[in-house]
């Protein structure tokens, strides 16, 4: 056995892309499966030059719709497989993770958004988050982390590899251009030496023994006959998706006690965020901020919470309103009054925000 | 007396009778299909991919370890399947839709990158499933759901040549061939063959088997059977493309 690709732990100094590649490893990842597209490219060329020298497999695919599917066929393999995309090619990767979602397919799928719609830019954006959390013909049985920082980029990776392998639904961590092309300090690790164990694959296909003779052959499928037949596979979908919600589902809060406005975002823009409520605070401004790690499951409740105490939200993104709209349906039906601060495909800076909430006031 | 005579082991009888309509072709191309399992003696091996169309109907035909995915998918679940787990024998299973339509990229792919699977395609000249509409297969001047006026090849082309196209686009160790349900004999020794070439580990291997869809032709036994014996063959030659050299003793 090839030994582990990291000892330990270290600090180091990487691309997001890097980063991502790197947890994969540390994650024991088996394969991946991709398809090029700007700003993931990296994660594919560093697993390429990484993953031989750790006895890793990968394919890169004829485009998304083929790097879904054949991760699927990884996955129903039973190893730990995950693939890499964004924009367009996550638009195609849509098909196949509703497979996953109705087959418990627990496969893991980076993605880095892109200006959108359509070709856009190839920079950043926080557009592809109602598509990432509830795309194709699905019902958004997914677990969807949105990372923030470099670090969370390496922790939710592996982390994204247990929570979709202990509940057997695929798993996307989504991070952005910046987070994939920017190069910042973080600290990569052997999940052991944090107590971390990761969690057994098995395989769903090819099992030992053969099939009518020694036990009964696998027959999956995604296709049913009758509404009823249908309607209780989805119920039970629905039942396992909230029964594991609460277990699965992150947020964080900063300075929410007191605060009287509390800004609301998700992602990279959590950073601004931050840094604006701590410049604001330092003035005596009461503001606070809510940020939730897993957009599905959604911190519904716990932002309810703050929101009730609260005179004023303001939802920040660089989308537009692909995060408010999950915002307001989670706190749907209090009064505390909601503004929007939407820049589609946009940076958003902690000073525009200092100033937005000042003149606000 | 507890199985039909002719039922090929590895079959699920549990499953059957088959769920395809009376004078469907998949029953016979899966039939041919099970007799070279049942020779090869692989059955514990096989994983078996079926598409949407007619031939998701074969998710639970035999007993062997099978997934049923989308429309064309089956090449890539079946790849990702293969290349996780080498030491298996992976069967891709679909329709003329599934592999020359909406699936074609994927054929076209793992043609060429000599892909290690073994993919069967029935062709009845139509999408059977959705209710008889034109194929990439559909011969010229043939009615069907939407070419109800005959299929004009100036307005839609000519029949896609699959076993032809994927031929022309592998190397050396691939195996390529178009058999019939007219004669189940040689197509079970074609997709046996098929099927070796991967055991073997030769390279990419790929069956078209020319097969009857009486339920949107509308035709009868007997015109049923003159349409896959004497018409289709006109457009699609039956016989071995492609094969690797013996080896040597």
């Amino acid at each position: 056995m090839a030994e582990k690709p990291i000892q330990g732990e270290k600090r180091v100094f990487m691309t997001g892309n890097e980063v991502a590649a790197w947890a994969a490893l540390a994650a024991e990842a088996d394969i991946m499966y991709g398809y090029p597209i700007t700003p993931q490219n990296e994660i594919m060329h560093y697993w390429t030059r990484l993953s031989p020298k750790f006895d890793r497999g990968f394919l890169q695919t004829e485009d998304e719709i083929s790097a879904g599917f054949t991760t699927c066929g990884g996955v129903l393999s039973g190893k730990r497989a995950f693939t890499a995309t964004a924009g367009p090619g996550n638009t195609l990767m849509q098909e196949s993770m509703t497979m996953a979602e109705m087959m418990r397919i627990p496969l893991v799928c980076v993605v880095q958004q892109r200006g959108g719609p359509s070709t856009a830019t190839v920079i950043y954006s926080q557009q592809e988050a109602t598509m990432t959390c509830y795309g194709g013909n699905g019902e958004g049985f997914r677990i969807v982390y949105s990372t923030s920082t470099h670090q969370e980029l390496y922790d939710y990776v592996i982390k994204g590899f247990n929570t979709a392998w202990t509940y057997r639904f695929p798993t996307f961590v989504l991070g952005d251009g910046y987070q994939a092309k920017m190069r910042e300090s973080l600290h990569i690790y052997d999940p052991a030496t944090k107590g971390i164990n990761m969690v057994a694959t098995e395989p769903s296909l090819g099992l030992e023994g053969t099939p009518g003779v020694d036990r009964d052959p696998q027959h999956l499928r995604n296709t049913y006959n009758t509404e009823e037949e249908l309607y209780e596979v989805v119920s039970e979908l629905v039942a396992d998706y909230e029964k594991a919600a609460p277990e699965i589902v992150e947020y964080q809060t900063f300075d929410t006690d007191d605060a009287e406005i509390v800004i609301v975002a998700h992602g990279i823009v959590t950073r601004a965020a931050q840094a604006a409520v701590k410049e604001l605070r330092e003035e005596g401004i009461k503001v606070g901020h809510f940020r939730p790690i897993t957009l599905r499951p959604f911190p519904a409740n716990e932002l309810k919470e703050i929101a009730s105490k609260a005179k004023k939200l303001i939802v920040m993104e660089s989308a537009q309103g692909q995060f408010d709209r999950m915002v307001k349906h989670a706190i749907y039906g209090l009064t505390t009054p909601i503004e929007d601060y939407f820049k589609p495909g946009m940076g958003i800076t902690s000073e525009e925000i200092v100033e937005y909430v000042k003149k606000g006031m | 007396m507890s199985k039909a005579p002719n039922m090929p082991k590895s079959w699920r009888e549990e499953t059957k009778p088959h769920k395809f309509c009376p004078g469907c072709g998949h029953g016979l191309v899966l039939k041919a299909l099970g007799q070279a399992i049942d020779e090869l003696g692989i059955q514990d091996r096989v994983v078996f991919g079926c598409d949407i169309g007619c031939s998701l109907l074969s998710f639970d035909f035999f007993n062997v370890d099978s997934v049923q995915t989308h429309h064309g998918r089956t090449t890539p679940v079946v790849t990702g399947v293969k290349r996780a787990r080498p030491d298996r024998i992976c069967i891709a299973y679909m329709g003329d839709g599934g592999g020359y339509a909406i699936g074609s990229q994927h054929l076209v792919n793992a043609a060429a990158r000599n892909e290690k699977i073994t993919v069967i395609l029935a062709n009845n000249c139509n999408y059977g499933m959705t209710g008889g509409q034109m194929a990439p297969t559909s011969l010229p001047g043939m009615k069907t759901e939407t070419t109800p006026y005959g299929r004009d090849p100036e307005v839609t082309g000519y029949p896609t040549q699959g076993p032809e196209m994927v031929s022309a686009i592998t190397r050396e160790g691939a195996y390529v061939a178009r058999g019939t349900v007219a004669n189940v004999r040689q197509l079970k020794n074609y997709i046996k063959k098929a099927l070796q070439n991967q055991v073997e580990g030769n390279g990419f291997s790929f069956v078209e088997a020319l097969s009857g869809c009486p339920t949107n032709w509308s035709t009868n036994a007997k015109d049923t059977w003159a349409f896959i014996e004497e018409t289709m063959p006109k457009y699609f030659k039956v016989g071995e493309l492609k094969a690797p050299a013996k080896k040597e003793e």
